[in-house]
């Protein structure tokens, strides 16, 4: 090991920074209302997303007793919606979250999500709050809200849910080869989004209604042009993905059945299946107020505050020094 | 050799690409927070030169490539092949014009360079970032004309052409940088 690998990847600088951003956070929610929680880490459950990989962690009664797998959160998600169903009202988090082989100029695989849930807030009243906060922490900038569709057209001139993967293979290959095949849809739009329109979101930029298929757990909304989409958000800035908000999903059956079809997914893709948070499903079962929540990498905003270049410089140690 | 896969690429990596040595010049780990994980990885082909940016799915692998860097000796030229020197084990290595190209105007007898093997034949020659070389002509020297002004061609002594001051005369040895081509100042 080097003799060099003690000292932070972070100026000190910049953790004051850091410090600074904590605290305008948690003072943005004290005037809001919002109460902070601090839930779990550990779960028995993982998350059923099947290109998010859940660390597993061995729990032992005693030394050398039985193995029970347990798993670090990717999100406090789960939890929290556990605590809306038990009339928590408005809760935030500020939560260190972890995904397995996720490193590079973006990803550190333990990371701090600022997660928040708002009951009775709509998508739009919730990106209008996303705007309000990053406003308390970068100051006034100029903001962009689309929808997705608009997004693909303004960027790369097709209406993404029209175009088929030849249509949307042709926008990528002048710029990027790949050898690969994939008959799935979305692996082709998260390729254009991530490659060609993603670097260009300089200026914050809030998309909406995104592919039904892309729903994660918001709900299913027709647009104004009769087309099923999900009640979806992303926040862009910096050539980044900030955060990611839903108008949550609040049918236990319609839950069961996503987690299932993560389920089957990971199973056709040859991922690894994991416990599914079926405690979710009965939370909703007793019921949810309708909500909107939203997630939001603390990390990467706070990059951009400081004009950071990779996340490990405003991590106090990142992944190689920890 | 074995494979990689793209989850493990990093920057200086060498892998097989449609049958040729590239060289990992550039490697970002792509993912959106809901989607499938992407490697966007700008390669150099080692053969041709060629450099263009090409995306791994996270469940692709590539072939490693037996491709290393070594410190060689620069010995000779028979005016078709570039002979070099291994100088721990005095190995020598014969290198050819599609390996040697455009290091060639920069090559000096008893010089340290670095030669890119690949399958054990040189494939690459790197000359030290900078070389010391004799004026072989040039126009006579300007008197009285110091670091202002503008410039004039000197060959050098391994056949190079580069600008140089006007001040500059024949028999003097220059810096030069090899990665611009362009003078430095007298050695």
């Amino acid at each position: 090991m080097n003799r060099n690998h003690w000292q932070p990847t972070a100026e000190i600088l910049t953790l004051r920074e850091r410090a600074k951003m904590l605290a305008e956070v948690r003072a943005f929610f004290a005037e809001r209302g919002v109460m902070e929680v601090d839930t779990h880490c550990l779960s028995h459950a993982a998350v059923s997303d099947p290109f998010i990989d859940s660390l597993e962690v061995i729990y032992s009664d005693h030394p050398g007793g039985d193995k029970h797998s347990y798993y670090l959160q990717s999100s406090p998600e789960y939890a929290m919606k556990r605590l809306l169903a038990a009339d928590s009202g408005p809760i935030y988090q500020l939560a260190k979250v972890f995904r397995n082989g996720e490193v590079g100029r973006l990803h550190n695989p333990e990371f701090t999500m600022l997660e928040w849930y708002r009951p009775r807030f709509s998508a739009q009243q919730l990106m209008d709050e996303v705007q309000a906060l990053v406003s308390v922490v970068l100051g006034a900038q100029h903001w962009e809200r689309l929808s997705y569709r608009d997004l693909f057209k303004r960027f790369v001139g097709v209406d993404p849910h029209q175009a088929t993967i030849e249509q949307l293979k042709s926008l990528i290959e002048p710029h990027f080869e790949c050898s690969f095949t994939d008959d799935r849809k979305d692996t082709w739009l998260e390729l254009v989004m991530s490659h060609l329109i993603e670097p260009k979101l300089i200026e914050p930029t809030l998309v909406f209604d995104f592919p039904a298929s892309q729903a994660g757990l918001a709900e299913l909304v027709e647009d104004a042009q009769g087309v099923q989409v999900a009640a979806r958000f992303e926040l862009y800035a910096g050539g980044m993905e900030l955060a990611n908000g839903y108008q949550e999903l609040r049918d236990p059956a319609e839950q069961a059945e996503r987690l299932e079809a993560d389920d089957q997914m990971r199973d056709s893709l040859g991922l690894p299946r994991r416990p599914l948070e079926t405690r979710l499903v009965s939370a909703l079962e007793s019921g949810i107020p309708a909500c909107a929540g939203v997630a939001l990498g603390f990390d990467r905003l706070l990059m951009i505050k400081v004009g950071a270049s990779s996340i490990k410089e405003v991590i106090p140690f990142g992944f190689e020094r920890c | 050799m074995g494979n990689v896969s793209s989850g493990q690429f990093k920057t200086g990596m060498k892998v097989m690409i449609d049958g040729d040595p590239c060289n990992m010049v550039e490697v970002e780990f792509v993912k959106p927070g809901k989607g499938q994980a992407f490697t966007r990885v700008r390669l150099r082909n080692l053969m041709t030169g060629r450099i263009w940016e090409r995306t791994f799915k996270s469940n692709e692998s590539a072939e490693t490539a037996d491709v290393m860097d070594r410190d060689m000796e620069y010995l000779y030229s028979d005016g078709e092949m570039w002979h070099f020197m291994e100088p721990s084990t005095f190995e020598q290595y014969a290198a050819d014009e599609n390996a040697v190209a455009e290091s060639a105007q920069w090559l000096k007898e008893g010089d340290k360079v670095m030669i890119t093997l690949f399958n054990d034949n040189p494939i690459a020659v790197t000359p030290p970032n900078f070389v010391e070389l004799e004026v072989t002509e040039t126009d006579p020297g300007l008197k009285g004309d110091t670091a202002q002004g503008g410039s004039k061609p000197a060959t050098l002594s391994t056949g190079a052409v580069v600008r140089v001051p006007l001040f500059i005369n024949q028999g003097e040895v220059l810096k030069i940088d090899t990665r611009t081509g362009e003078y430095v100042s007298r050695a």
